[in-house]
């Protein structure tokens, strides 16, 4: 049996106070790729949000086990150190901290924690450089602050390129496919699957079934109101494309006639 | 003395030594001054010059322009003169009172030779008096003069006589007028003709005494082709009344001279809390290219201060001459801060550079102000103005306000302004990437202040850095 990378138990989390998740399951095993899909407001970027600690969420309830570990109890940065990464549907802009300078800080931190020996200088520049040329990204972009004026598909390819530095366990990819065009699409696709293998997992968030066809997932998830409503195949991320969220509303009795 | 001890915590200078003074009465008047002056045995040209400006003073009026609230000062309830009672030998720091010293040292500031700054002279001022001077060997050797103020009354007449208040004239503006007349101390350079001063000179001032004002006067003369770096800290304890210190710094770069004056504030800010106490540092510094190709910068990292009213300038008179002004001026709690520059371009091909970085956070206001003005017979005088603040929080607010004076067609004036804002998103994103919040402000802060931090001596780069990010360890999240 796969061991498992992530245990949600009956997640609800609000914000502002207002209630976006409400009693969220789902149960992640290293090798796996899971897709979350679902409309607009369903949840799905508050999830990622919430498990990566973003301090504006509250969990009101449930319960949330990354490796064995209690992940509600730790602070974004040990989520980080653990091994949990996520990819911002709208990375920040960092004026003045140029992405190498801010790449080298995090993998260093990351190391620390691990106990492993910081990377120097030179030693960073060399894993930089093959990393970005993984990413098709031109050198200039290690100095450049970190998002400040990057085009849409440039912050998404950073995000990717974080990954790929960090070496995460269980990597949230929200709406990296948003923006996008095919080109793009396809170099940070490619980056993931480079990236993915049986120890790791892998969820990922969008809309469209287009990302799909790049990154293969071995489930797929429909997220509304704040909970799973149906889960499948790749083929379910298929009949959504054809059908649309709707039907999933309707009441089961009402589908099965359908 | 509890209420002192609890806006302690966050101010590590906030403690008072006790050391025996002579005082003089609190209030000011002809006899005060002349009291001051007869204290310092000083030659009678000081004696009219203070003179002249206490009747210069009662004739002006307090300054209400800028961007800061603050109660009336009573100048009658403060002491104007304040000395620690021991008579310093300035040759020899045994003589100094060993509390003074050990003061220096809990400031990180040891006097002990064995135990100095490498390669930085120091000239200290308690309260009122400078109470040594070290590497003062090595300096000699190059025919460097740092000294008191008061020590070169008697050493070097003649320049005293001559420069001092030649770039911040008597009558100059309320406080520094009221500094002409009273100024106790401070420090005194002399760079000789020809000589690139062999190390980094730097004064520091502690106010240590709870009723008394500080006032300072620095006068700095860079003969023809010679080169000095000088920096001055401040620290103050925490007093729940609020103090005066109303300082003027003079600097005369001739033919082909450069000064490099640099300053990190950190006076007693108040109680971030109620706003209680805190020094208002009301300094006027102000730098005259005298000499053709001469240079004079100010960088600045002003993070202290109840109020700051502040506008190091530089007069760029002679052709070709240069002005640089550097800042960083962080508020937090309920500081208020009014700082920029002036730079007045007379000569021909005059250039200035003007890089300003503000940083609010809590409840705390930060203004820019600043003049770039250009004669009509500077012609081909250029600026280069960048002005950027940063917000951190809800309730700060940031300023703006250049005054540009174009008098010659012939003329380049450039500003450019920003405004960001450090989020919750931006730590996050750090945090998210594994890096602390702590680490994050960090990062934030000396990325947005590189530009300025660079300018600093090397030696207390690292310490403008940890500072900035020690200030703002409780305005963020």
């Amino acid at each position: 049996m796969r061991k498992n990378m992530l245990k949600i138990k009956n997640l609800s989390a609000s914000v502002d106070n207002k209630p976006i998740l409400k009693g969220f399951d789902l149960d992640i095993n290293a090798g796996e790729i899971h897709a979350i899909m679902g409309p607009n407001g369903a949840g799905k970027s508050t999830l990622a949000k919430v498990l990566a600690g973003h301090p504006a969420y509250e969990v009101i309830e449930g319960e949330v086990w990354f490796k064995g570990q209690n992940l509600l109890d730790m602070e974004p940065e040990e989520r980080a150190h653990a091994g949990l990464f996520m990819s911002f549907q709208y990375p920040v802009e960092i004026p003045g901290v140029s992405n190498k300078q801010f790449l080298h800080t995090a993998l260093n931190a990351k190391r620390r924690a691990n106990e492993q020996s910081e990377l120097t200088e030179p030693e960073f520049s060399h894993f930089l450089d093959n990393k970005m040329k993984l990413m098709e990204m031109r050198p200039e972009f290690g100095t450049r602050n970190v998002n400040e004026n990057f085009s849409g598909g440039e912050k998404k390819r950073n995000e990717i390129l974080q990954m790929a530095v960090l070496n995460p366990e269980l990597v949230m990819l929200d709406e990296t496919d948003s923006g996008l065009d095919i080109d793009a699409m396809r170099i940070v696709a490619h980056g993931v699957n480079q990236h993915m293998h049986g120890e790791m997992g892998l969820i990922l968030i969008t809309h469209y079934q287009r990302l799909l066809d790049y990154i293969r997932p071995h489930f797929v998830h429909v997220m509304m109101d704040g909970k799973i409503v149906r889960s499948g195949g790749p083929e379910l991320a298929i009949e959504l494309e054809n059908k649309g969220y709707d039907w999933l509303m309707r009441p089961a009795n009402e589908r099965t006639n359908a | 003395m509890a209420a002192e001890q609890a806006m302690f915590s966050d101010y590590k200078y906030g403690f008072v030594t006790n050391v025996e003074t002579d005082t003089l009465p609190k209030g000011l008047n002809e006899e005060i001054i002349c009291a001051i002056s007869a204290k310092k045995n000083e030659p009678p040209f000081l004696i009219e010059f203070r003179l002249k400006a206490y009747e210069r003073w009662l004739k002006s009026e307090e300054p209400v322009w800028a961007n800061v609230k603050y109660p009336p000062i009573n100048f009658q309830d403060i002491t104007y003169y304040s000395a620690p009672k021991k008579k310093p030998i300035l040759n020899d720091l045994s003589e100094v009172d060993p509390e003074v010293l050990r003061t220096f040292e809990r400031l990180g500031i040891p006097l002990d030779e064995q135990k100095k700054l490498s390669n930085v002279a120091v000239d200290m001022v308690f309260d009122s008096v400078s109470i040594g001077t070290t590497f003062k060997k090595k300096l000699e050797d190059a025919g460097v003069v740092l000294c008191s103020i008061s020590e070169a009354m008697h050493t070097h007449p003649d320049l005293v006589k001559k420069y001092l208040g030649s770039v911040v004239p008597i009558g100059d503006n309320y406080f520094a007028t009221l500094n002409s007349a009273v100024f106790t101390d401070g420090s005194f350079v002399y760079i000789p003709k020809g000589v690139h001063c062999p190390m980094e000179l730097s004064t520091y001032f502690r106010i240590n005494d709870r009723e008394s004002g500080q006032f300072e006067r620095t006068l700095i003369i860079a003969e023809e082709n010679s080169y000095v770096s000088y920096l001055e800290g401040c620290t103050a304890p925490a007093y729940d009344n609020n103090q005066l210190h109303a300082a003027v710094v003079e600097l005369i770069a001739l033919d082909n001279a450069q000064i490099k004056y640099a300053t990190v504030q950190n006076w007693y800010s108040g109680n971030p809390k109620t706003g209680e106490g805190g020094i208002f540092n009301f300094v006027t510094k102000r730098g005259r290219c005298a000499g053709v190709n001469s240079k004079i910068s100010w960088t600045q990292v002003e993070v202290g201060a109840a109020i700051t009213w502040k506008y190091p300038s530089c007069i760029l008179q002679g052709d070709n001459s240069v002005g640089e002004f550097y800042s960083v001026a962080l508020t937090n709690g309920h500081m208020q801060a009014d700082t920029g520059t002036k730079m007045i371009h007379l000569g021909k091909n005059t250039r200035s550079t003007i890089v300003s970085k503000g940083i609010a956070a809590d409840l705390s206001s930060n203004s820019y102000r600043g003049l770039v003005k250009v004669a009509p017979r500077a012609a081909g005088a250029r600026n280069y103005t960048q002005c950027d603040s940063m917000l951190v929080g809800d309730n700060c607010s940031a300023n703006t306000f250049p005054y540009i004076e174009a008098g010659n067609a012939s003329c380049e004036v450039e500003h450019e302004a920003s405004t960001s804002k450090m989020n919750e998103e931006q730590l996050f994103y750090f945090q998210s990437r594994g890096i602390t919040k702590e680490d994050a402000v960090n990062m934030i802060v000396n990325g947005f202040c590189k530009d300025v931090i660079k300018e600093l001596p090397l030696e207390f780069a690292a310490e403008a850095q940890k500072l900035l990010a020690i200030k703002l360890e409780n305005s963020v999240g």
